[in-house]
């Protein structure tokens, strides 16, 4: 395995070995405290431009599943159709597997889909530093090249646009209500959870005037980077939200993660960037006004601002962690959305219910 | 949020250490204990378990030291009038208990209110068929057991299911008469104990070689559930949990099956209606998603202590805040005190728990792993990679281990049928076989352990070869040697590797090792347990060290304030809770005295293993290495090694030579006092007695030696082939047939044979000295005459049947060996008596195992008053003696041969007890009855067996056996005994030993009918017929749940004390009103 070093741009280095495809890269590091799902991470669209560090140190010890991909298009096991991270850092890359579904090993398909991967470094640590820090951006250099790369930027670049679908296209045509979706990066967990309650999607690209549709609710998924850079979907959805206040029936809509900033921007609250943002399986959220609390996943680097919400919108769940914005909803309007994610893959299960809500409504 | 009505609690512990319910309920009690504290509520504590944290001052408000029976529970309900009931921190004793007082509807009755997991959850969790029904309910797939009442029952539902199939005793714990059956003659017999146990036995298919997973579980009463930890164990089922190395979190399953099986545990614990914390085991298809639930326990189990050390997360002080009505909302996390109590810790470490074995201490014990429990112990190890997990908790076992690697070679005909077969050797085979040219798959054939772990064993097996190939030590690179410390080499097993430890003393070639791998900058860095790996601030020093990183967490502050408290390591037969409560009095006052507590242990089992008892706590190795890298991080004011038992104490020749400071008593003192002829040399020098004892290398020297000194010798190997490692013989024949047996004398493994002194008494002086001066002493008396272990025989103390004049002896002799061995903190010895000669049998400059109890009976607190001393702090002289108390204690011990199938149950000079209750009472017979209720005996109802052993035995006993009579007891006697009770006008009825085939009555069959619920027998010697015949008796008490003594005095006591005394008799006092 040949020496790397992870180099922050403040200047602390970390040295390892690389076990994935032998490439410097540059991206925004972050960690996951996750204990394990690292197929679905590596494949999250969020991920985008992101060097994923796992504070689990054992990573690579049931493989990789094979990349089989359903009827309806969407991959078996599998959140999108490739990796989307830039790279991943870990401290003990497990070079054996054993899983009676792995196909590969972690290495030998970070290698195929060409993404560096290292090992040997000190997670912990780093995590400590991006904590105390915020997160930064960062270059995997191979110790035995020269530094020749540019440095990456990760702020005010719209992610979105480079992973969202470039058309649109239908799943379970004809089984029931339709939804559009709005793929800002969208997980493929969240078209499977929707399809299992019968409805059929319409996935539109992100800056996709999807108003124009014959559709029965409205689906924002989740997605990478800076929300602020998502102009034409905001603009899309408060033309979605002001031309629903005035009908009778209004069509529901319920956003994830981006989807719930997103959502909060169009209703005309405002976005910050968190220090070292929330990802992990482990995130305590509880239920505005209730004694209801839920372990959610989650995978975000901003956040709804609470404070700036409009007096029609009220927060619908707080992190009971450092008491961040978790999700909003209308106080009247059957329109909501959560910061974590209720289609876990990877992470708990305990918030799907959150689907079935909006299923209902439609 | 709280149910202002509670203002009084009761708590249930869970009595004396047995296999299958130890110190981790002595964890969770005292964690409750501290919830409800917090809350401003009254507390009562039943507990006869005396060496406990929880009974001590100030844990508790109110501590009775009794049985925990309906019977007694009941009384001081009665007396206290307590509001709530906590069921779930006793271990079964206490959910058993609670239960039979709810359907005996005595709490009803009193108005006490079960606080948590409501009785009926706890009922529908343990018994099966309500148990499989429940989860039906919720489709969730249990493995379907026939519960049967009848032994017809159970042919027939085996018979329908197809061998193999699993038995299991309802309402037991840890496993207790369960087993695998192949075919029906297996079952016959494994049905019959069973059913001995539990009048309801399940019989289920056995699905040996699935994955066996478990997830620790916490429900609030607004539903709210967390799951704390997941756990995979590294052996398959089929091998009891907790006989299985544990791995937290699970290493092989995929995130899809993480949280499927997750999801199904929250829905589980939701049905049940648990509020607190329950364990939900699942059996996995290695194959395929497909699982089967195997047992839920609505309680703190061992598993949800371990999972409270894995993670940080304090299970049991939570559970007692959810039971008393909280939200895990309202709560906080006790590590990073910030954050909310209702998360799910994200581990950065890996964490490995391995059993602890003592089979070696049991004659004809089934050394053989299965479905019931046998371990006594088990040690939690925490590293950053696997393999250094695994390492450290194979050395930290404390059965000689190096680690994985670098042991030495087990002696295996068959390593095949050695892997499907697994024993407590199970690590050691596999190693045999992959040294040996076995592939992992071959293994994983043979042994269904996952190939992912025994890939990571293969590992560590690869840089062992690579060192060996490197020839010499000076070969070995940078990358070579650092890849080693990761994988969790030691410096020693490094050594050995290269070669240099056989070439020269192994403590020099490990510091030269040592020096080498510090001047390649390769050092460990100390990180902590957090629960939220790294994501926010932890406040608490709950540390280990590891090689798989480049920074420490915490900083130093070189102010040399630390004191650092060495700990006792794993339990096991000989040491354990009695040195955790040494350990935790010793961090209380370094605490309350202004230093810096600093505390290294690991067993999981613990409160001293709580990082709230101490300033910063090293869960990690006691191993000479570690202890140092950690006292250079310290840079501590002084460490004690004298609250720990022997771990601590045999390090401190090692550390006094790198010039650790040692707090009291020196390094030289307790090596004089360790070292055999130093220490009879100083006997000698003093004019103090000790039993004539010899070292010899050869069979000729040993009848030398007995010549002169005469039968009977206790012989001691010091290279122990099988069975127990001493004995006494009583002539040639017994001398000759032991060492045979068990020993391999050679000028290598010399034999020590000392005289054996018959029918003496044995009395332990445990003390705190200042300076050589004794400051404060307690005195205590064997029941049993010398021969019974003294970890297995009972005491009195204040002793109640010595000479004044042999105390007046003792004292004057302890003052000597105090003065001459300069002590300055605690010690104890141990002495004989033959009328009111003396003599020493030994002395430990170090705790004892009865500090515990006699500090508590007497009300003083030896380990404050010799941590007090040995900081060179101001004390107040004792002014108690103990000639004054008007109250006896008495310990009893508590035997777990139930759990040791095969075992022979007779007591001899090496300890086979697994723990210990001590009682106090107004009189000798109020607190015997009271301690013998409390490890399990009960008294007869109808008959009880007499075979009294040898004719001193015999007269000892004529006294009871009278009693017995008066009191409307049928007497049953063997042979002799028979005929002797007979002579002396004691009616009886003659039955017949095992081997008078075809005579009738036979013993064994009257056992078996109930007819008899005691049993006496009193072994006469070693003769191969008295130990079939009389092994058969005491195994059939021991399977058939019949109580057993086998010891005269010891029976004579118990049997005088339930003939004079009733029940109702026993004031019911606490601890307080003595």
């Amino acid at each position: 395995m040949r020496n790397v070093t992870l180099l922050l741009e403040d200047g602390t280095a970390f040295h390892g070995q690389s076990f994935g495809y032998e490439k410097p890269v540059a991206g925004e590091v972050v960690f996951n405290t996750a204990m394990m799902g690292y197929p679905e991470s590596l494949t999250d669209p969020s991920y985008a431009g992101q060097m994923m560090v796992l504070t689990y140190p054992l990573v690579g010890n049931y493989g990789v599943p094979p990349f089989s991909i359903e009827q309806n298009g969407i991959a078996t096991f599998m959140e999108s159709e490739k990796i989307h991270a830039e790279a991943i850092i870990v401290s003990d890359y497990s070079t054996a597997y054993s899983h009676w579904n792995a196909k590969e090993s972690l290495a030998d398909w970070l290698k195929r889909e060409q993404v560096p991967g290292i090992t040997g470094i000190d997670t912990r640590h780093l995590t400590k530093v991006l904590r105390e820090h915020g997160v930064m951006m960062g270059k995997i250099l191979f110790d035995d090249e020269p530094d020749n790369i540019p440095s990456a930027q990760y702020e005010g670049v719209n992610y979105i646009a480079k992973v969202s679908c470039k058309e649109v296209t239908r799943y379970g045509e004809g089984q029931g209500k339709k939804v559009v979706l709005v793929d800002c990066g969208v997980k493929n967990n969240i078209i499977r959870c929707l399809l299992k309650r019968g409805v059929e999607v319409i996935r539109v690209p992100w800056n996709y005037d999807f108003n124009e549709l014959e559709f029965d609710g409205l689906f924002l998924a989740n997605g990478p980077g800076d929300p602020d850079t998502a102009i034409d979907a905001v603009k899309n959805i408060k033309k979605f939200l002001d031309a629903e206040k005035e009908k009778g029936k209004v069509r529901p809509c319920m956003g994830i993660c981006m989807g719930n900033q997103l959502l909060a921007k169009a209703a005309g609250a405002t976005i910050y960037k968190l220090k070292y943002g929330h990802r992990s399986h482990n995130q305590p959220v509880q239920q505005v006004g209730t004694k209801r609390c839920f372990i959610t996943s989650q995978n975000h680097g901003y956040a709804v601002d609470s404070k700036t919400l409009p007096s029609d919108w009220e927060p619908l769940f707080v992190n009971m962690n450092d008491g961040s914005n978790e999700g909003i909803r209308h106080t009247k309007l059957p329109w909501f959305s959560a910061q974590f994610h209720p289609e876990a893959a990877s992470g708990p299960v305990d918030t799907e219910f959150l689907f079935d809500d909006f299923v209902k409504l439609l | 949020m709280l149910d202002s009505n509670i203002k009084k609690v009761l708590l249930l512990g869970s009595g004396a250490l047995k296999i299958g319910e130890a110190g981790e309920f002595d964890y969770s009690g005292s964690q409750a204990l501290k919830a409800l504290k917090e809350e401003g509520i009254e507390t009562v504590l039943i507990n006869p378990n005396i060496a406990t944290v929880q009974t001590s001052e100030g844990v508790a408000d109110k501590i009775y030291f009794l049985p925990v029976t309906p019977f007694f529970v009941e009384k001081v309900i009665q007396k206290e009038k307590p509001q709530g009931i906590l069921l779930a921190f006793g271990g079964q004793t206490a959910l058993n208990c609670g239960v039979a007082l709810y359907q005996q509807k005595i709490l009803e009755k009193y108005h006490v209110k079960v606080l948590g997991t409501p009785v009926q959850a706890i009922i529908d969790t343990e018994d099966r068929e309500l148990f499989v029904k429940k989860l039906d309910e919720i489709d969730v797939k249990t493995i379907k057991s026939h519960a049967c009442e009848t032994i017809e029952e159970a042919r027939k539902a085996a018979a329908d299911l197809g061998y193999p199939v699993i038995i299991r005793a309802a309402y037991a714990l840890g496993g207790l008469g369960s087993g695998f059956c192949d075919n029906e003659e297996e079952l016959n017999k494994l049905a019959e104990k069973a059913f001995s146990f539990s009048p309801q036995v399940l019989v289920e298919k056995s699905l040996k070689g699935w994955k066996e997973i478990e997830y620790e579980v916490v429900r609030d009463r607004f539903d709210n559930c967390i799951t704390v930890c997941n756990m995979e164990n590294f052996d398959p089922l089929g091998i009891h949990t907790g006989e299985s190395i544990v791995i937290a979190p699970s290493q092989t399953l995929t995130n899809s099956e993480y949280h499927k099986l997750r999801a199904l545990a929250i829905k589980i614990i939701r049905h049940i209606g648990i509020v607190g914390e329950c364990n939900v085991q699942y059996a996995f298809d290695p194959e395929s998603e497909d699982y089967r639930v195997i047992e839920v326990n609505a309680r703190l189990s061992r598993s949800s202590a371990l999972a409270s050390k894995a993670t940080g997360y304090p299970l049991a002080f939570v559970a007692a805040k959810l039971g008393l009505g909280y939200g895990l909302f309202d709560l906080k996390n006790s590590v990073t005190k910030t954050t909310s109590a209702f998360f799910e810790p994200a581990l950065d470490y890996v964490v490995c728990k391995i059993p602890r074995w003592d089979l070696g201490k049991f004659r004809g014990v089934d050394r053989e792993l299965g479905s019931s429990m046998k371990s006594v112990g088990e040690v939690m190890a925490i590293g950053r990679t696997f393999e250094e997990a695994i390492q450290k908790g194979l050395r930290m076992i404390g059965q000689g281990l190096h680690g994985f690697v670098g042991n030495h070679e087990l002696a295996i005909d068959d390593v095949d049928a050695a892997l499907k077969a697994p024993t407590d050797k199970r690590v050691l085979v596999v190693e045999k076989a992959l040294h040996s040219g076995y592939t992992v798959d071959q293994i994983h054939d043979l042994t269904k352990i996952d190939k992912w772990f025994l890939y990571k064993l293969q590992n560590i097996l690869n840089t062992y070869v690579e060192l060996q190939k490197k020839g010499a030590i000076q070969n070995v690179d940078t990358e070579l040697m650092r890849r080693a410390k990761v994988q969790g080499f030691t410096d020693f097993q490094i050594s050995r590797a290269v070669g240099l430890e056989a070439m020269i003393d192994p403590e020099i070639a490990t510091k030269l090792v040592r020096e080498l791998r510090k001047q390649m900058g390769i050092l460990p860095v100390v990180k902590q347990i957090d629960t939220l790996a790294a994501e926010y601030p932890a406040q608490t020093n709950y540390l280990y060290l590891t090689y798989s990183g480049v920074a420490h967490d915490i900083t130093y502050e070189n102010d040399r304030n630390s004191i650092i408290v060495l700990g006792s390591g794993a339990y096991r037969i000989g040491s354990s809770v009695e040195f955790d409560w040494c350990g935790v009095q010793a961090l209380n006052t370094i605490r309350k005295n202004g230093f810096r507590s600093v505390m290294i242990n690991y067993n999981p089992e613990t409160v001293s293993t709580d990082y709230d008892m101490c300033d910063r706590l090293y869960f990690d190795e006691l191993t000479f290495e570690r202890v140092m890298d950690i006292i250079e991080l310290e840079n501590p004011h002084g460490v004690i090694v004298s609250t720990g038992g022997q771990i601590p104490n045999n390090l401190a020749m090692r550390l006094d030579s790198e010039r650790v400071p040692i707090l009291g008593t020196s390094a030289k003192s307790i090596d004089n006092a360790e070292d055999r002829d130093k220490f009879s040399a100083m006997c000698d020098r003093i004019g103090v007695d000790q039993p004539a004892w010899a070292a010899l290398t050869s069979m000729d020297d040993i009848n030398q030696f007995i010549e002169k000194v005469g039968f009977p010798v206790l012989v001691r190997p010091s290279y122990v082939l099988s069975g127990a490692a001493m004995n006494v013989c009583s002539n040639q024949d017994e001398l000759e047939r032991f060492l045979q047996l068990a020993a391999n004398i050679s000028k290598k493994h010399p034999v020590v044979v000392s005289k054996f002194h018959e029918h003496n008494k044995e009395i332990e002086m445990d003390a705190v000295a200042k300076d050589g001066e004794i400051i404060a002493y307690a005195i205590s008396e064997h029941i049993e005459f010398a021969g019974v272990h003294s970890g297995d025989a009972t005491i009195q103390f204040p002793p109640q049947k010595i000479y004044v004049e042999t105390v007046r002896q003792i004292k004057k002799v302890s003052k000597k060996i105090a003065k001459e061995l300069n002590i300055s903190g605690p010690f104890n010895i141990q002495f004989l008596a033959e009328q009111n000669h003396l003599r020493v049998i030994e002395c430990n400059l170090r705790a004892s195992r009865s500090f515990p109890f006699v500090s508590k009976v007497l009300k003083l607190n030896l380990i404050e008053l010799a941590t007090k001393i040995m900081l060179g702090l101001p004390f107040e002289r004792p002014e108690k003696n103990l000639f004054d108390l008007d109250y006896v204690g008495i310990k009893a011990s508590q035997f777990s041969f139930n759990r040791l199938q095969k075992a022979d149950p007779v007591l001899g000079v090496d300890m086979a007890s697994t723990g210990e209750v001590g009682c106090i009472g107004d009189d000798t017979a109020s607190a015997l009855l009271c301690a013998m209720l409390s490890v399990g005996h009960r008294i007869p109802k109808k008959g009880v067996l007499l075979s009294t052993g040898p004719g001193k035995q015999k007269a000892d006993m004529l006294r009871a056996a009278q009693q017995l009579i008066e009191h409307g007891y049928q007497l049953y006697a063997t042979g002799g005994t028979s005929r002797y009770l007979e002579e002396n006008g004691i009616k009886n009825t003659l039955v017949h030993w095992p081997s008078e085939e075809g005579a009738q009555p036979q013993a064994l069959d009257l056992l078996h009918s109930h007819d008899i619920d005691m049993v006496v027998n009193v072994p006469k010697n070693l003769s191969v017929g008295e130990l079939t015949n009389g092994y058969k008796i005491r195994r059939a008490a021991i399977d058939l749940n019949i109580p057993l003594i086998t010891n005269s005095r010891l029976a004579s006591a118990f049997i005088d004390a339930f003939c004079t005394k009733s029940l109702d008799d026993i004031e019911i006092k606490a601890w307080s009103e003595f």
